[in-house]
């Protein structure tokens, strides 16, 4: 098992410093640009290679990325070009907003899913129609319309939530509840639509297995069929897609912050790539990929307790 | 019979007919068509340019002359932005989807159809781009596509690679080992033609259908970005009309109204496009099943518990629903009788009906399936019509069951032992404890050599005589009266089977159990059985003493059964044509 | 000379997970059929039987040893020259529902391995209508598709695939094996028919002894990888030298409740006899 872990971990680790590297050769294209973006209108040759020079940004590639590879793993992910904040702490920051949307969506997502998924599996009839209505419901209407259509029916008209801004959970935390209800609830309808639709076929191709039949030969219940037998041997493969899930929403996060005004990850990365701020796009960059390394090797773990065939190979 | 020459041409209606018929398809077919045929012409529906503003309509509301639907912030009329932003629409989607379409066709191909390392190598790089998410990596590219949005759905198509090439990758695989790609090989077919010619046909309709999805995908995405305002403002999108709507909603709602409605519409039709395109080429998929609701039974049970043997089926008839709405019977009319610790062969060919006859005895024939007639009577209980509840009390306990297959009738995710600790306690009043210890004890019965490491064994971990030895501890657990056996030998090799027909055959004389076995094989039949039922097309033709029935057969369809068999007198005894030439 | 001469096969398939060191399924079988002949082999699974047949086919590739066809050695052979043999050396599947292409129309199925011999269009048609009638189909079977036939029909349109280029050497994997028991009966005395008639020799795989008696001439045991013996048909199958198909017979039950009781009680006394370990 450790040895499982340690693999997969190094298997991850290698991907996201490769990641980051072709970051490094994409913006290495385009740093002179960004150097004049900075010096606006006192921009000449001479004072562009002057501050490409003293940024470092004139060096060959491998190099920048070796010396930000040494500064990263020291926790130093160097300053953003415009506000000189470091930009380790700022991207945390960050994260921790767009986080504290999608954990608890994807938590609902995963609980209403398997919910709707199983029930309407294994009871057919009306309940699989109004289980398949609403994921097809979720899938159809596209996620900017949704945000705003729930902004204005309860932000504007019944004025129950606030329309936009972000409470801290330290600070109050109602008003967090309150801050990050309409965003949960975009991500979590576009989540479900998604996840129900792979959990109810998962479901339907389990119970009609051989092992369920021979079960119900030998007496055992069917709630004891559905939930330990079906269930686990559906729960891999959802998982999977629940793994994809999380990266969709990291990405789709950056338009629900932007409809709503959060100060999340995403509207970070948004700003940081309109002023070409390099340190700020590497940091993020970084992070996220880290982010998605772990979430799939948690996956991956979660997969070989479900399944003993996985854990063997 | 199957040998018949006549067989029944199915219906074979094509594809995009079956598609015509379809109102779902039809009506967003028709939606896309107008949305995207209005855009093309844009130019001659509308006289104003998407970009061209009139500062005297700023705001102008629905039905102002010249404006149709009136004009945005910047006196840009509405109707024409509306249509130049369905021309972007379109050539995202195709920018997008086209991409993907050519890296993750191409490379599913390549990597599932040529060797490991190949595969290897693919299946890395699309790991590396599905590890990026999607829209934050436009976001971050930004500066390198200089806003032009064709060059970020180009970007974006390489994002929706990983997914079609994963679904194409793994059809391919599957495809590589049929064996009609084998025979291909043999026949001197090329890889390039094989691709071509065998497997493209298969890839095909999933393709088409993930394509569908891509469409509305990239639309979507397009516009949210453009919403966000990347890019070029000179461009029309429903994204910026969304946008600057947005900023607009108190003073004139409907402007935020008519590119919601495009977008909802377009990425909505898609949808359902592609939903109506996998029913089409892929059938409607399977449907749930209702658990544990008992059979379905369309007859009265007949009253009155009567003593009489230990299992009764009279006149048992098992229909389907055929697609067009009727019942489609499998079985017939069948009456058989087993009496208290004695075995009656089933013996059929495939689809006589030989296997829902015995399912419909245990009580969990799949759910499609009705009960159309006649009675299973248990001890002289009626079992047509109980419940699933009811039955449960009774299987396991009174009725066991052995299946054909061992490996797939185990549950792959727990270890064998906890799988028949859990059917003990299902049927049995018992601790954990005494479970555990009769079931260490049924599998040295059955013939397991290391009962505790097996018990500790996942399936995977066994051989197939000892997973159906496994099956046989698990029937025999709560010592039934009736022992159902489903073609119990006919997975397995020949030494394999002749050594589970000893352990059936001991363990009914020791348990005195009657069995109700399902085979298709007289050898079995001779070998176990004390009377035998003929079945075939779903009725049975002949039953009786197993020796009388070997010895003379009434029915001539059980003489024909009995001629076919290859048997010790059918040796070749012509001399091969190499050696008669010489002679 | 032998048709097909089979010397000192070795097969071994690469282990699972990675870097795994490679299982071998074949320890060195040597074997041969003439013209005109058949040769059953017979053996349970994990014998290397079917391993034999697609090695010969050149779908399996041998760790060592030499498969010579008409003197020819065949293995190490490149794609283009293995299509020249493609001619000679054909095969019928087990699997009647997946050994055809469920999207091709039985002519197009039929005429394939003419088209890659270099045949037109028209030729190839009148061809496919006399493979068709060979194997006991009507002519107009080549514009449906092979789901519109039964399994015994199908196993005559791979048949008749076979036939297509004349081959010299049909490899016959299994082909009655998913069949029910009447139609087992006609498919095997049309593939002696066949054979009869053009002398197309038959390397015939098989896990059933019944079947393997009925159709070959001589008969090669395997047992994980090994031979075990090879003989004359009738003398194989009734009274083998070697224990191990011994006991294949005679754990094979007949139709005869009495005769198989005597059976029986044969093996129990094998059993007891050789002290050998349970298979399983």
């Amino acid at each position: 098992m450790i040895s499982y872990i340690a693999k997969r971990l190094g298997t991850g680790i290698v991907l996201a410093l490769l990641v980051v590297f072709i970051t490094f050769l994409l913006i290495g294209t385009m740093v002179e640009d960004v150097a004049r973006t900075i010096l606006g209108q006192s921009a000449t040759p001479e004072t562009t290679a002057a501050l490409m020079a003293a940024k470092g940004w004139d060096r060959p590639v491998p190099v920048q990325y070796w010396d930000w590879l040494v500064a990263a793993v020291q926790g130093d992910f160097g300053q953003s070009v415009y506000t000189s904040l470091p930009v380790g702490p700022a991207v945390a920051d960050r994260l921790a907003v767009t986080l504290s949307i999608i954990v608890p969506a994807l938590l609902l997502t995963v609980v209403i899913s398997v919910c709707l998924g199983v029930w309407s599996a294994s009871r057919g009839g009306a309940a699989d129609r109004i289980a398949q209505g609403l994921s097809l419901t979720g899938y159809v209407v596209p996620g900017l319309l949704l945000a705003i259509g729930l902004v204005v029916l309860l932000a504007v008209q019944l004025k129950w939530l606030p329309a936009t801004g972000y409470t801290p959970l330290a600070d109050d935390p109602v008003g967090w509840l309150r801050s990050i209800t309409i965003p949960v609830v975009v991500l979590t309808i576009g989540g479900v639509a998604n996840l129900t639709a792979q959990v109810r076929g998962r479901m339907i191709d389990e119970l009609r297995k051989d092992y369920v039949r021979t079960l119900r030969t030998r007496g055992v219940s069917s709630t004891a069929i559905i939930v330990k037998h079906a269930l686990r041997n559906a729960g891999s493969p959802a998982l999977t897609v629940l793994s994809l899930e999380f990266i969709q929403m990291l990405g789709g996060a950056l338009i629900i912050e932007n409809v709503f005004a959060l100060p999340g990850y995403g509207s970070y990365a948004f700003n940081a790539a309109l002023q070409g701020d390099i340190p700020v796009i590497l940091g993020i960059t970084a992070f996220g990929v880290a982010l998605v390394t772990v979430v799939n090797l948690a996956t991956d773990l979660a997969n070989g307790w479900l399944n003993p065939k996985a854990r063997v190979q | 019979m199957s040998t018949s020459d006549t067989a029944a041409p199915e219906a074979r209606v094509p594809a995009w007919r079956r598609l015509a018929k379809d109102p779902q398809a039809v009506a967003a077919f028709a939606v896309l068509f107008v949305i995207f045929t209005l855009g093309l012409l844009a130019p001659l529906v509308t006289g104003h340019g998407p970009n061209e503003s009139d500062l005297s309509a700023v705001n102008a509301p629905v039905g102002s002359p010249g404006h149709p639907l009136g004009a945005d912030e910047s006196g840009r009329d509405i109707l024409a932005r509306l249509l130049h932003s369905a021309r972007t629409a379109a050539v995202s989607a195709l920018i997008g989807t086209g991409v993907a379409l050519a890296i993750g066709v191409t490379a599913g191909l390549v990597g599932g159809y040529f060797g490991r390392r190949v595969r290897f190598a693919t299946e890395w790089l699309f790991n590396l781009v599905m590890t990026f998410p999607g829209v934050l990596l436009l976001i971050v590219l930004m500066p390198l596509t200089g806003g032009d949005y064709r060059a970020t759905m180009l970007i974006f198509g390489v994002l929706l690679a990983p997914g079609l090439y994963r679904i194409v990758r793994n059809l391919v695989l599957g495809v590589k080992h049929e064996l009609y790609v084998d025979a291909a090989r043999v026949a001197g077919l090329g890889d390039a033609r094989i691709l071509r010619r065998h497997v493209l046909s298969v890839v095909r309709g999933p393709v088409i259908i993930a394509a569908a999805f891509m469409l509305g995908s990239s639309i979507a995405v397009q516009s949210g970005l453009a919403f966000l305002g990347v890019g070029s403002l000179e461009i029309p999108s429903f994204g910026a009309m969304i946008s600057s709507g947005f900023r607009n909603l108190y003073i004139a709602p409907a402007q935020f109204l008519w590119p919601s409605l495009a977008l909802g519409l377009t990425t909505a039709s898609f949808v359902l496009l592609g939903n109506a395109l996998r029913d089409a080429l892929e059938g409607t998929g399977p449907k749930p099943l209702k658990i544990g609701s008992g059979q379905r039974v369309a007859v009265a049970p007949e009253d009155g518990d009567g003593e009489g043997a230990l299992l009764e089926v009279r006149g048992l008839a098992i229909a389907y629903p055929a697609p067009n709405g009727s019942l489609k019977t499998v079985v017939e009319d069948v009456s058989l009788t087993v009496e208290k610790g004695q075995v009656l062969g089933l013996v059929g060919e495939s689809g006589s009906g030989k296997t829902q006859t015995a399912f419909a005895t245990l009580g969990v024939l799949p759910a499609e399936a009705v009960v159309t007639g006649g009675s299973i009577r248990f001890e002289g209980r009626e079992l047509v019509g109980l419940d699933d509840h009811a039955l449960s009390r009774l299987r396991g306990k009174e009725i066991a069951y052995i299946p054909q297959e061992p490996m797939s009738n185990l549950d792959p995710s727990y270890r064998v032992g906890a799988q028949l600790v859990e059917g003990v306690r299902a049927a049995l009043p018992v601790s954990a404890r005494e479970a555990r210890q009769r079931v260490l004890a049924l599998l040295e019965r059955v013939g397991i050599a290391d009962p505790k490491r097996c018990f500790d064994s996942y399936p995977h971990q066994i051989s197939g005589g000892m997973a159906q030895r496994v099956l046989i501890a698990g029937a025999v657990a709560s010592r039934p009266k009736l022992l159902i056996a489903d073609e119990p030998t006919t997975a397995l090799d020949v030494t394999v089977q002749a050594e589970i027909l000893d352990l059936l055959r001991d363990l009914q004389s020791e348990l005195g159990m009657a069995v109700l076995l399902v085979t298709h094989n007289f050898g079995v039949v001779a070998d176990l059985c004390d009377r035998i039922a003929v079945m075939r097309e779903g009725a049975i033709v002949e039953s009786g003493d197993v020796r009388d029935v070997f010895r003379e057969p009434r029915h001539p369809y059980t003489r024909m059964l009995l001629d076919s068999i290859l048997d010790g007198s059918a040796v070749r005894e012509d001399r091969p044509a190499a050696e008669r030439s010489l002679t | 000379m032998s048709l097909l001469e089979v010397a000192d096969l070795r097969v071994a398939f690469p282990g699972r997970g990675f870097r795994a060191a490679p299982v071998e399924v074949l320890h060195g079988v040597s074997l041969d059929v003439a013209e005109g002949e058949t040769l059953g082999l017979v053996g349970e699974s994990g014998s290397g039987k079917t391993t034999i047949g697609r090695a010969v086919l050149g779908l399996v590739a041998p760790a060592s040893g030499s498969i010579r066809f008409d003197g020819r050695e065949t293995t190490g052979l490149t794609r283009r020259a293995r299509r020249g043999l493609a001619k000679d050396v054909q095969v019928v599947f087990q699997d009647p529902y997946t050994s055809l292409n469920p999207s091709l129309a039985v002519g197009d199925i039929l005429s394939e391995p003419l088209i890659v011999q270099g045949a037109k269009t028209t030729e190839a048609r009148s061809r496919v209508r006399s493979l068709l009638d060979q194997v006991g189909l009507p002519a107009g079977a080549a514009e449906r598709l092979p789901r519109e036939f039964s399994g015994g029909q199908r196993q005559r349109i791979a048949i008749a695939r076979a036939l297509a280029t004349d081959p010299r050497l049909i490899v016959c994997d299994e082909p009655v094996s998913a069949l029910d028991l009447s139609t087992q009966a006609l498919v095997l005395d049309l593939l002696v028919d066949i054979q009869e008639r053009t002398g197309v020799a038959y390397l015939f795989v098989s896990h059933d002894l019944a079947v393997i008696r009925r159709i070959s001439h001589r008969v090669t045991v395997l047992y994980r990888g090994d031979l075990v013996e090879t003989g004359p048909a009738a003398e194989v199958t009734s009274s083998p030298r070697h224990a191990y198909t011994r006991r294949l017979l005679l754990a094979s039950p007949v139709a005869d409740p009495e005769e198989q009781a005597r059976r029986r009680e044969a093996r129990r006394r094998l059993t007891e006899s050789s002290l050998e370990e349970r298979v399983i």
